[in-house]
């Protein structure tokens, strides 16, 4: 079936990717995942005023996630598979904690102190999510029939009502799109797809009125960001200078001086691919996305060489939702979707989504690496 | 089933993958778009960013809107604002914040503590927002720094328009102060519409009608140089002042005021009864308010905060005093309306009144040798106490708070001033509440003259004062009178602010309390005759003076051997002319002793400037 396999079974000399595979890593993953890593560093450095300070805090940060990364890979897809609901429980217990006694930052209640550190249980929630509606649907043969079907949906909108309470609502639609995306991927049926996405455009006057007004104001402003120049548009105006100036090929390396002028917020976080923008260009960019792909592509194509349905759909659904994640940051940072914290996947400045990003590639590696000892 | 299942394994495989090929096609399209928006910003309109970018940078600047100013009724400014330069410093454009400080405190010789706080306040602001470096430059300071400029990038003298009150303390409480914004006030104002605006009304009128008179920000979209200058204007919002206000105080009734209870600390108010409007407003002692603006040092604010006599306590609104017999005409006028009294009902003054049963406790009138027989008219022209202390005992104190309520005794009068006391009318309830005490036969006697527990505050007087004068139609006191928008010239009047007619049953009744009170000013033995004297039209007062210490049963009240502090407030109340009032005038001069020696001589000073009399000394 796959040619990789029979290759380790005759190992004719020292490989770098078998030696890899002995600790259940897979090597093309780390490969792009390295590149896209240090890409962000190298941006990083020219964002945070050439701060190595800041260089150092994330590097130890990445050490953290790829500890994380490497003891995932190391857990075999069934055992997750079997923690699936205790894990959704935690999550959920935690979620309605962080209403009573969260700590709050920029307005909203999302952390968690737990003494010596500081805890995001949404975060959490971006990998039990898609566990446990994987476990729930593969249970049973696909595609779902229509009971559990909305059973899965009651899993998927618990979790993301609590979080957008907080409010996080970029966050609350992450979580929902990665459990539809297993959904979606179960196989149910088009017209049941189709009918969803209508009355959801139906529904969009509703969550327009149960919104915040920051957030209304946030949508108001992607469609007239000059309405509001000294207010929300700021950020939209500024990031769209930032990009339409970087042209073709950029104003190179530590010379954007939208970025290190300081005109440009938060942009070693949520606008730094602005800064990619201004200083490599249009060609920059190009790239980047170029690689992104790739590394969902091997995400997917991890997915489709797994060996149950459970390991295809939470393969499927890491794979894609990382896409999404670019998509949506992305999106807001050129001013196509209204501006959601939502930070640029394995390069934006911060811990624990770094961490929740790579925990879900350590799932992929694992996922792909003990698939011989299954079919055995 | 389960058998059923796993033969289905293959089409469950093949159903994920078509699954997946059509995700991944569809993530595609989605980068795709992205793509192309990225090529229309970065290619298709790479000219026009990269002009705002790279030639020019874009910023954006609040236009300041210019506070509305202040006049009184006559017109003359109260609130006005002038230019005054200082000189600034935005720690993001600086390169070295200590060497710079250093320099700077050479150069205009900044003493220790001034650098220590702004050290302080460049930790504590974001390190884009300028930090003032020195208030109010002289023009040698300004002189000195523009030489020296080219050594201190990043600051700049920076000319604006602040805050004056041009006649200093004679305002200070009602119109109040502006002062910076901080974190409290973040709260109640609109972030926004605040950019660049560094004062917010703290006190008083500039308080309360702090949304008219800030008016809206505007902005300025600009290039600017690398160094930040403004190159070019790309487009301007402007901003719109705010509006101004005109009051009905009279500058000069003001003054008179002031000067009138200049030895005395307590309140004047003058109201137009027919409007409410307040013609004069005054709390003595007070304070210059041009020292709170930019930020009174810590000296003379602790001057100011812990002087016995409280300077910055706004007595007008929220001084709590006895009302004493100036709640007379109120008790009066209830009598007959409930029918305990008529207008040829007498009692006799012995000098003391006793509950039936408790003879051996006397309430005294502060004439000790009595009144004898007095009639509804004498015991109002000489305040007689006994008269007052048996109509009260009549009346209960349940009937006595009711009726007092209907004047607005105990409640906000709704002044467009911010921070009005309650005041306070006593009653069983209140008693209980507070005190959890039952409610004593002899309290209501002393309530009927005004002492006990009454608490009233100036403005409460001057509004049932006012109230009385227009004959039961209570309408609550204004100190704005009109606004006017920015580059209109007619005047926009605020409505009057009718409260409500008060329900008394027989009209002959306001006309027999107020011909009680003329005999108070016009009568022979009225305890402010002197008030009424040569005068052409007539007047309606009542004197009061109130107990701050309280007499034991066997001591005499000595004012010679009685601390200052311990002496009687000296209270007056009047309105005019009598049948057609347009000036109420209440003053409380505290420790005054007598409200005929002391208070009533101070109102007639009003009056005469009022009614435009040349006193005749």
């Amino acid at each position: 079936m796959s040619d990789t396999l029979i290759d380790w079974k005759n190992p004719p000399r020292f490989s770098l990717t078998k030696a890899l595979r002995v600790i259940h890593i897979d090597a093309l993953l780390l490969f792009g995942l390295f590149i896209l890593l240090g890409l962000g560093l190298m941006v990083l450095y020219s964002a945070g005023d050439q701060s190595t300070a800041l260089i150092s805090r994330q590097l130890v940060r990445l050490g953290m996630a790829f500890f994380v990364l490497l003891v995932l890979a190391n857990i075999h897809p069934d055992r997750m598979r079997d923690s699936a609901y205790i894990l959704f429980g935690v999550g959920l217990i935690l979620l309605v904690a962080v209403l009573f006694v969260g700590h709050e930052g920029k307005g909203a209640q999302r952390w968690l102190d737990l003494g010596f550190f500081r805890f995001q249980p949404s975060e959490l929630m971006k990998l039990a999510v898609p566990l446990l509606v994987a476990r729930y649907l593969a249970e049973y043969p696909l595609p779902p029939t229509i009971w559990r079907l909305i059973i899965g949906l009651v899993m998927i909108i618990m979790p993301s009502l609590l979080i957008a309470k907080q409010p996080d609502l970029g966050t609350a639609l992450l979580i929902a799109s990665s459990g539809l995306i297993v959904v979606f991927l179960s196989g149910i049926s088009w017209r049941i797809i189709i009918g969803f996405i209508v009355s959801s455009t139906a529904a969009l006057p509703v969550l327009w009125y149960v919104m915040h007004d920051y957030q209304r104001q946030r949508v108001l402003t992607l469609i007239n960001p000059e309405s509001d120049p000294l207010g929300a548009g700021y950020h939209i105006i500024q990031s769209k200078i930032a990009i339409g100036s970087g042209g073709l090929f950029g104003r190179g390396w530590l010379e954007g001086t939208q970025s290190n002028l300081a005109f440009l917020p938060e942009r070693s976080t949520d606008f730094i691919f602005a800064v990619i923008a201004e200083e490599f260009g249009l060609v920059g960019v190009g790239l980047l996305l170029v690689l992104y792909l790739l590394v969902a592509a091997r995400g997917i194509y991890i997915a489709s060489q797994a060996q149950t349905s459970f390991a295809r759909l939470l393969a499927g659904s890491i794979s894609l939702t990382f896409l999404v994640y670019v998509f949506v940051n992305v999106g807001m940072v050129t001013g196509l979707l209204p501006v959601v914290g939502v930070p640029l996947p394995l390069i934006s400045y911060g811990g624990t989504s770094m961490v929740t990003l790579l925990a879900g590639f350590g799932i992929l590696m694992s996922i792909h690496t003990h698939r011989r000892m299954m079919s055995s | 089933m389960l058998r059923f299942e796993l033969k289905d394994h293959h089409r469950e495989n093949r159903v994920i993958n078509d699954r997946l090929i059509f995700a991944a096609i569809f993530a595609g399209i989605l980068f795709a778009v992205v793509m192309i928006r990225l090529t229309v910003l970065q290619v298709f309109e790479y000219e026009h960013f990269n002009a705002l970018s790279d030639r020019n940078r874009v910023d954006f600047e609040p236009l300041v809107p210019q506070r509305g100013l202040i006049y009184d009724r006559n017109g003359v400014v109260l609130a006005e604002n002038i230019p005054v330069f200082s000189l600034e410093l935005v720690p993001e454009k600086v390169i070295d914040v200590d060497i710079t400080l250093q320099e700077l405190q050479l150069l205009l010789a900044l003493t220790d503590d001034e650098v220590a706080e702004i050290q302080q306040q460049i930790k504590h602001q974001r390190r884009f927002k300028e930090v003032v470096v020195r208030q109010r430059l002289t023009e040698q300071e300004v002189a000195k720094f523009s030489v020296n400029r080219h050594r201190f990038p990043g600051l700049e003298v920076v000319g604006r328009l602040i805050r004056h009150y041009p006649h200093g303390a004679l305002f200070a409480h009602t119109i109040g102060y502006v002062g910076r914004i901080n974190e409290k006030d973040q709260q109640r104002i609109d972030e926004k519409n605040y950019k660049g605006t560094q004062y917010i009304g703290k006190t008083g009128v500039e308080r309360f009608y702090e949304d008219s008179l800030h008016g809206q920000v505007g902005y300025q979209q600009v290039e600017t140089n690398v160094q930040g200058r403004m190159v070019r204007e790309i487009t301007n919002t402007p901003s719109v002042s705010g509006q101004d206000l005109f009051l009905h105080l009279d500058i000069n009734l003001q003054r008179v005021a002031a000067q009138a209870l200049s030895e005395f600390n307590g309140s004047i108010i003058a109201l137009d009864p027919r409007t409410g409007g307040v013609l004069a407003m005054i709390s003595k002692p007070d304070f210059n308010p041009n020292e709170f603006i930019t930020g009174i040092s810590r000296k003379s604010y602790a001057v100011l905060r812990d002087s016995m006599d409280r300077p910055l306590f706004d007595r007008a609104l929220r001084g709590h005093y006895p009302p004493g017999s100036t709640l007379k005409p109120f008790i009066a006028l209830a009598g007959l309306e409930m029918g305990i009294v008529n207008e040829s009902s007498s009692t006799f003054c012995p000098g003391w009144y006793s509950l039936p049963g408790k003879e051996d406790h006397r309430y005294r009138c502060w004439k000790k040798q009595g009144h004898g027989k007095v009639d509804f008219i004498t015991s109002m022209a000489q305040s007689c106490d006994v008269y007052f202390y048996d109509l009260a005992n009549t009346m209960g104190i349940d009937r006595l708070h009711g009726f007092l309520d209907l004047f607005g005794f105990g409640r906000r009068t709704g002044i467009d001033v911010p921070s009005e006391s309650r005041g306070l009318s006593p009653s069983r309830q209140w008693k209980r509440n507070a005190r959890n005490q039952v409610w004593y036969p002899g309290e209501t006697l002393i309530s009927g003259i005004g002492q006990g527990f009454n608490q009233m505050t100036p403005i409460q007087l001057a509004h049932a004062t006012a109230t009385l004068a227009m004959r039961g139609e209570s309408i609550s006191p204004r100190v704005v009178r009109a606004t006017r928008d920015t580059g209109q010239t007619e005047l926009k009047l605020l409505p009057i602010e009718r409260l409500e007619t008060l329900p008394i049953i027989d009209s002959r009744n306001w006309q027999a309390t107020v011909d009680a009170m003329v005999e108070v000013v016009h009568g022979k033995r009225g305890t402010a005759r002197k008030v009424g004297k040569d005068l052409t039209f007539k007047v309606a007062g009542k004197t009061g003076t109130a107990q701050v210490f309280s007499i034991k049963q066997d001591e005499e009240y000595d004012a010679e051997t009685l601390d200052k502090r311990l002496h009687d407030h000296a209270l007056f109340i009047a309105f005019a002319p009598v049948e057609d009032p347009e000036f109420v005038v209440v003053v409380i001069a505290e420790n005054g002793g007598g409200g005929s020696k002391t208070a009533a001589p101070i109102a007639r000073k009003m009056i005469d400037q009022y009614f435009g009399i040349i006193p005749n000394e």
